[in-house]
C-alpha cells in the first residue's frame, strides 16, 4: 500500500466537485505556473529522503542502447559484492533478461518493463526499491531505459547520473544528446578494449563532452578485460562515503524496510 | 516518446486547478515549453489530443509560448542566445554558457468556465 500516492486500492480523494455555476458562465484566465514534471519531481524527493533514511547510496545509469551497460554492472557486482551489499533495478521496455544476469552475478534485482514508455520515472522506481528492500548502507544501481533522450528529464532520487558511452558509438554523441551530458556527473567511456579497431576520436569525444558539462568526471573502462574498472569502483565508495559524511549521523537507518 | 508522460502529468495539473477553482470546464492551455527543454512541440500537440479525450479539457485549444534559449556566461557575466546547450559565450569563447532561460516546462495558465 502506498502512502505517498495511494495508486495501490487507496482510493483518491477527490474534492467535494461543488461547483460554482452561474446558468450563463463566462471565460476567465487562471494563472498556474506549475511544471509538467513535478508529480515526478515530488516522488524523486521522496525516494532522496527514503535513500538518505537508509544511507543507500543511489546510481542512475543511462546509455543508448547496446554501450555495455549490464555487462559493466555484473563486472562492478563482481568486484564490489564482497564489500558493500547492491541491490538493482533494472528498466527495459521488455524482458527480464537483464534482472537474470544481475541476479545471476550476485546480487538483488528486480525488472521494471515500462512497455511503450522510454524512460523510468520516480514514481515506479520507488516501488521497484519498496519491493526489492535494499539493506542499510547498500549501494542501489539504477539501470535506466536505454535512451540518451527522454531519461534526461526525469530526476528519481539518485546521487548522481552516470552516462556511459562506448567507444563503438559515434564521439559526436555529446553534441547531439547535450541534455543527458549535461545532466550526468560522471562519463564512463566505455569499450575501451576496442579502441584499436574503431576510429573513435576519444580526444573529440572528451572535448565535446566538457564542451556540454564541464564539470564532468571522466573515467574509461572496459567490461571485458577490467581497464579501468578498480578506478571506477573506488569512485562508487569514495563517492558513498563522501555522501554519508554529508548526510552525517542522519545518514543512520531509520526502520528495517518492509 | 516522453511527450506522452509530459502530458500525463500535465492533464493532472490542469484537472487539479480547475476543480480547485470551481470550474467544470477547460476551454485553452497554455503551455511554456523553452526551445531547450528537449521537448518536441508537435509529439506534445500530438499527444494532447490523447490524453485530453474525455477529461475536463476535451476539446480544449493547445496554446504552446517558446522561450527562447539565454545563458550567463561565468566569465564576463553576460546574458546572451543560445541556440544549443553547448554554445559558447560570443566574447569568452573558452567556456559554455550556464543555461539561464530556454529550459522552462510549465502549464502557464487556463482558460475556464
Amino acid at each position: 500500500m502506498c502512502t505517498t500516492c495511494g495508486c495501490q486500492g487507496g482510493g483518491r480523494i477527490e474534492g467535494d466537485g461543488h461547483q460554482h455555476g452561474h446558468g450563463g458562465a463566462r471565460l476567465r484566465r487562471v494563472s498556474i505556473e506549475r511544471g509538467l514534471l513535478e508529480k515526478n519531481d515530488a516522488f524523486a524527493r521522496a525516494n532522496r529522503e527514503a535513500f538518505a533514511r537508509q544511507g543507500i547510496f543511489a546510481l542512475n545509469l543511462v546509455s543508448s542502447p547496446g554501450s555495455g551497460k549490464t555487462s559493466l554492472l555484473t563486472a562492478t557486482i563482481a568486484l564490489l559484492k564482497n564489500r558493500v551489499p547492491i541491490a538493482v533495478v533494472e528498466g527495459d521496455q521488455q524482458t527480464t533478461l537483464d534482472a537474470e544476469r544481475i541476479r545471476a552475478a550476485g546480487a538483488p534485482a528486480i525488472q521494471i518493463n515500462t512497455g511503450q514508455g522510454c524512460h523510468l520515472d520516480a514514481h515506479s522506481v520507488g516501488h521497484a526499491v519498496e519491493r526489492l528492500a535494499p539493506l542499510p548502507d547498500s549501494l542501489l544501481l539504477i539501470e535506466n531505459v536505454g535512451n540518451l533522450v527522454c531519461p534526461a528529464a526525469f530526476d528519481l532520487g539518485e546521487a548522481h547520473k552516470v552516462v556511459i558511452l562506448s567507444v563503438t558509438e559515434g564521439e559526436d554523441k555529446p553534441l547531439k544528446y547535450p541534455d543527458m551530458f549535461a545532466a550526468a556527473d560522471v562519463l564512463l567511456l566505455n569499450k575501451v578494449d576496442l579502441l584499436p579497431h574503431v576510429t573513435f576520436d576519444v580526444d573529440r569525444c572528451l572535448l565535446y563532452a566538457r564542451r556540454v558539462n564541464p564539470r564532468l568526471h571522466v573515467l574509461r573502462t572496459s567490461a571485458t578485460t577490467g581497464e579501468g574498472l578498480d578506478a571506477w569502483t573506488g569512485w562508487i565508495l569514495a563517492a558513498a562515503r563522501g555522501a554519508k559524511r554529508a548526510r552525517g549521523s542522519h545518514g543512520m537507518p531509520a526502520l528495517a524496510p518492509g | 516518446m516522453h511527450e506522452l508522460s509530459l502530458m500525463e502529468g500535465m492533464l493532472e495539473i490542469i484537472e487539479d486547478s480547475a476543480r480547485a477553482q470551481g470550474c467544470h470546464r477547460i476551454r485553452t492551455v497554455i503551455l511554456e515549453i523553452g526551445k531547450l527543454a528537449g521537448v518536441e512541440v508537435e509529439a506534445l500537440r500530438f499527444a494532447f489530443d490523447a490524453v485530453t479525450a474525455g477529461s475536463l479539457a476535451a476539446g480544449a485549444a493547445l496554446e504552446i509560448e517558446e522561450p527562447e534559449g539565454q545563458g550567463w556566461c561565468a566569465a564576463c557575466g553576460k546574458v546572451s542566445p543560445v541556440t544549443a546547450r553547448y554554445d559558447m559565450c560570443p566574447r569568452c569563447p573558452t567556456l559554455p554558457l550556464q543555461i539561464t532561460g530556454g529550459a522552462e516546462l510549465r502549464v502557464k495558465a487556463l482558460d475556464v468556465d
